[in-house]
């Protein structure tokens, strides 16, 4: 194909940062990130089907500071992907574009996904 | 250069024919996703705090099991078809951005069986 010579999109670096932006991209980001936990969540599930000894180690890496940050970065992605993705299907369904109802809903995927995480995260350390 | 518009260019051409399935795929899997990823982190959470043998026994009830699989394959359908859109839109060299599809779909689907078939491995106590 040599059409190429047309503007490629997206010109990110263009545009001044806002809300409505940043929730956009960082859907993707998460998105992306998200992916290559599915991958780590394959390696749990294998060191469960391994048996005892591999699903100890998999624990200590897990329970280890590092395992920990990666853990929540994992768990807060999850929620703010889920609760965006909730958003986008409202749009798809043609509902919510208003600006103001996009804004709306926006900080409304931060506040729940901020919520959703603090409860997991609580549960976790309590149960 | 052709003298052709890009109107020209397409017409008669006929659609591609896939877009519609990708972009209705991945909405399906989202919808599917919301409440399994919430069913999800919230048994995840109370069985992994109580253990090994909690885990195993959780992942042997034929309900636990199969909803763990659904799960599974929508999550893992969910990310190669955002994964590709992602490549599509930000790899502009033509093989550079075949290449990327076809690996992400091999790891998708290598992953994705690998988790399959150790939940069935656990279901199964084998």
């Amino acid at each position: 194909m040599a059409a190429a010579q047309g503007p490629l999109s997206p010109h990110l670096q263009v545009y001044k940062p806002q809300l409505t932006t940043v929730l956009s991209i960082t859907h993707r980001a998460t998105g992306v990130f998200l992916s290559i936990g599915a991958l780590l969540l394959t390696f749990w599930l294998l060191s469960v089907a391994a048996g005892p000894a591999l699903y100890a180690k998999t624990s200590a890496v897990i329970s280890a500071w590092y395992g920990q940050v990666l853990l929540f970065a994992f768990c807060y992605s999850l929620y703010y992907h889920l609760c965006n993705g909730i958003r986008h299907l409202f749009w798809d369904a043609g509902k919510g574009l208003e600006l103001k109802q996009a804004y709306a809903s926006g900080y409304t995927v931060i506040a729940a996904s901020i919520l959703l995480t603090a409860a997991t995260w609580a549960a976790g350390v309590l149960g | 250069m052709s003298l052709r518009t890009p109107l020209g260019r397409a017409r008669g051409l006929g659609s591609a024919k896939a877009g519609t399935r990708h972009w209705w795929q991945q909405r399906l899997t989202a919808v599917i996703l919301v409440p399994l990823t919430l069913w999800v982190m919230a048994t995840i959470v109370s069985v992994t705090t109580l253990g090994y043998d909690a885990i195993t026994l959780w992942l042997q009830s034929p309900f636990n099991a199969s909803l763990i699989l659904v799960f599974l394959l929508a999550l893992f359908h969910h990310a190669q078809l955002g994964v590709q859109v992602v490549i599509e839109d930000y790899v502009h060299s033509e093989w550079q951005k075949i290449s990327c599809i076809i690996l992400v779909r091999f790891l998708t689907l290598f992953a994705g069986l690998v988790s399959i078939l150790s939940v069935l491995k656990v279901f199964l106590g084998i």
